[in-house]
């Protein structure tokens, strides 16, 4: 079982190279989310793209195959340069595009374009065996609890939340937005993906998820107000992330109960604890099922 | 020749215009008519009664595990709205109006608006497509109306995740809900089909009535979030599997059988009491027996 998540785990951060070797993809889907941020839908997932005269922040920038077609979405919205890319983590799916928007620069700006991430995105990338290219590496990092830096007329800040998704997640805040991007911390097509190699763990994924509820503020009647933009799946508001919370919390309590009775994982995952989100959450997908997310959570407890 | 060219003219105004333009009016102000579901819609319904509910495996265990601490604990919980879909069953007190297109003087859309969380809902009529998939859901939802004849067909996407009942049962954000509105004189009906592929094993179909009521004056619902529970940040009251000990209360109070009141299609027909076993109704009503409307539903009565 532990063998079925690692091949899963690796198949995510290999897919670059396989799904490299097919056509770009052009369908890159534009939707406003609020103020000045723009939500870019495509292969490997959902880019933000926060636009204004002193250029243009895109978080997480997919795959390297589908870039040209994500700068071309990018050119429909503004003509200004690139000024910083951030990545929220190491897959893949978030990071190699990063060098071609970077490359994509044009005009004058007051300070060279540069790959934001937190420190252990640079520090697993360069304990990978077969690390992807140099040039997607983030070389702009942080170590503390958070980073910010001011774009377009409002406040842009990175919270590190710790052992989340992986060790290295960052949430992306844009203040007078007021829209967040969660990475793939909040992925509402799907089950958390717990990557247990990259030093992600169930308890720091829900503290991530409560740290988001923290920033959010609906408006009126639980709507509006913050937008969360996931890092994959649609967008949302805050009732999705406590939706979202609930479900990891009482799965959590739930495995945390079966390990009690000194269930061993095949019977753990036998017991079927996700059973009731496998529709809602789509734990039929190839990638990560519903048995794979059982298995994370319960690695995750038991510590084995 | 010109009395039959102006007729002709106006006819094919008549007959072009028509399909765009609102064939029934529901504007007004409408009262709901409680004769229907009546402790369920007012006071609330018995925690395990599932009765009626196709529900699947994944909506009876996402019920069984609801504790109704959740709504108080979870402080985003407080002030969350009745969905669009829900929100006709509940505190109903309902306006409706029109949106009129001031060039074509079309009809493009009802706005609605209900008393409980002072919920506002718009069903556009203009043809528009619905948003793509991605797109914000809202509790209103994204809807559409189509005539039929003289009733209005609504379709309703983007729903957020809800609930069927206020015990628990849920209701997914991949709900599709068909809406058949119907006027006949001061009574409106709307008869709502919803399809959840997560939760429900086929659809659930259920009709609420209003009456014309054109001196109602629809207050103001307000909701603010308040700590209410003095909980550890990020608490989520729940029951683990078979560790609800709320769910036969239903059906012990009523005499019966408790697979009856776990929903189900197979226990949605009436086919279903040939082999439901007996019903033993109690000797004397202790609980919701004389619901005739909202506010004596909740007595007790020996």
């Amino acid at each position: 079982m532990r063998r079925m998540l690692t091949a899963a785990m690796a198949g995510s951060l290999l897919a670059a190279g396989v799904v490299g070797a097919q056509e770009p993809s052009d369908a890159i889907q534009i939707l406003p989310v609020q103020g000045n941020v723009y939500m870019l839908i495509g292969d490997g997932g959902n880019t933000l793209v926060q636009i204004g005269d002193d250029g243009f922040v895109a978080v997480d920038p997919q795959f390297e195959y589908n870039a040209p077609a994500l700068i071309g979405a990018i050119r429909t919205l503004t003509d200004r340069p690139v000024r910083n890319v951030v990545v929220t983590h190491l897959h893949p799916d978030h990071l190699l595009g990063s060098a071609a928007l970077i490359e994509s620069g044009s005009g004058r700006v007051p300070a060279i374009p540069s790959i934001m991430a937190h420190e252990n995105v640079l520090l697993r990338l360069a304990a990978m065996d077969s690390p992807p290219p140099v040039e997607v590496w983030p070389e702009n990092t942080y170590f503390g609890r958070q980073r910010d830096f001011y774009m377009n007329g409002e406040a842009v800040i990175l919270y590190h939340v710790p052992a989340a998704h992986t060790d290295g997640d960052s949430i992306v805040f844009f203040r007078k937005s007021d829209v967040i991007g969660t990475g793939d911390v909040f992925t509402p097509d799907r089950f958390p993906m717990i990557d247990i190699e990259n030093g992600g763990s169930v308890e720091g994924y829900i503290d991530a998820l409560n740290f988001i509820l923290r920033l959010t503020v609906p408006a009126r009647m639980q709507e509006g107000g913050t937008r969360v933009v996931p890092g994959h799946g649609r967008l949302s508001e805050e009732i999705e992330v406590v939706e979202y919370r609930n479900m990891l919390t009482i799965v959590r309590d739930r495995v945390q109960a079966l390990i009690d009775d000194g269930l061993s994982l095949g019977e753990v995952v036998a017991a079927r604890p996700a059973r009731d989100y496998h529709a809602e959450y789509h734990g039929d997908r190839e990638d990560w099922t519903t048995d794979m997310f059982v298995e994370a959570v319960y690695r995750s407890l038991s510590g084995e | 020749m010109r009395n039959a060219l102006i007729e002709v003219f106006i006819l094919g105004i008549a007959l072009t215009g028509a399909p765009s333009r609102a064939q029934i009016d529901f504007t007004g102000e409408w009262a709901p008519i409680y004769h229907e579901d009546a402790p369920e819609r007012g006071p609330g319904p018995e925690l395990g009664d599932y009765l009626g509910f196709p529900l699947s495996e994944a909506g009876r265990l996402q019920a069984d595990s609801w504790d109704a601490g959740r709504i108080s604990v979870v402080s985003e919980y407080q002030c969350r709205p009745h969905a669009s879909d829900y929100g006709i069953r509940g505190l109903g007190n309902l306006r409706i109006s029109r949106v009129i297109d001031p060039a074509t003087q079309d009809v493009v859309a009802f706005q609605s608006h209900m008393l409980a969380y002072d919920n506002e809902r718009m069903i556009f009529l203009d043809g528009r497509p619905h948003p793509p998939e991605n797109a914000l859901h809202t509790f209103p939802g994204f809807s559409t109306g189509v005539w039929n004849g003289n009733m209005l067909t609504v379709t309703t996407t983007h729903l957020k995740t809800n609930y069927l009942q206020r015990n628990g049962i849920p209701r997914s954000d991949q709900a599709t809900v068909t809406e058949h509105w119907t006027r006949h004189g001061d009574y409106l009906t709307i008869v709502a089909v919803i399809d959840d592929p997560v939760f429900l094993t086929e659809p659930l179909v259920r009709s609420t009535n209003w009456f014309l009521d054109p001196g109602q004056q629809i207050g103001v619902f307000g909701c603010e979030t308040r700590e209410e529970v003095p909980l550890p940040e990020g608490t989520v009251p729940h029951y683990l599997p078979g560790e609800n000990p709320n769910l036969r209360e239903f059906a012990e109070r009523f005499g019966l059988p408790f697979e009856a009141t776990r929903g189900g299609a197979e226990t949605l027909y009436p086919e279903y009491r040939l082999r439901m076993g007996p019903y033993n109704p109690p000797e004397i009503c202790e609980h919701y027996c004389a619901c005739q409307g909202l506010f004596n539903c909740s007595l007790n009565f020996r």
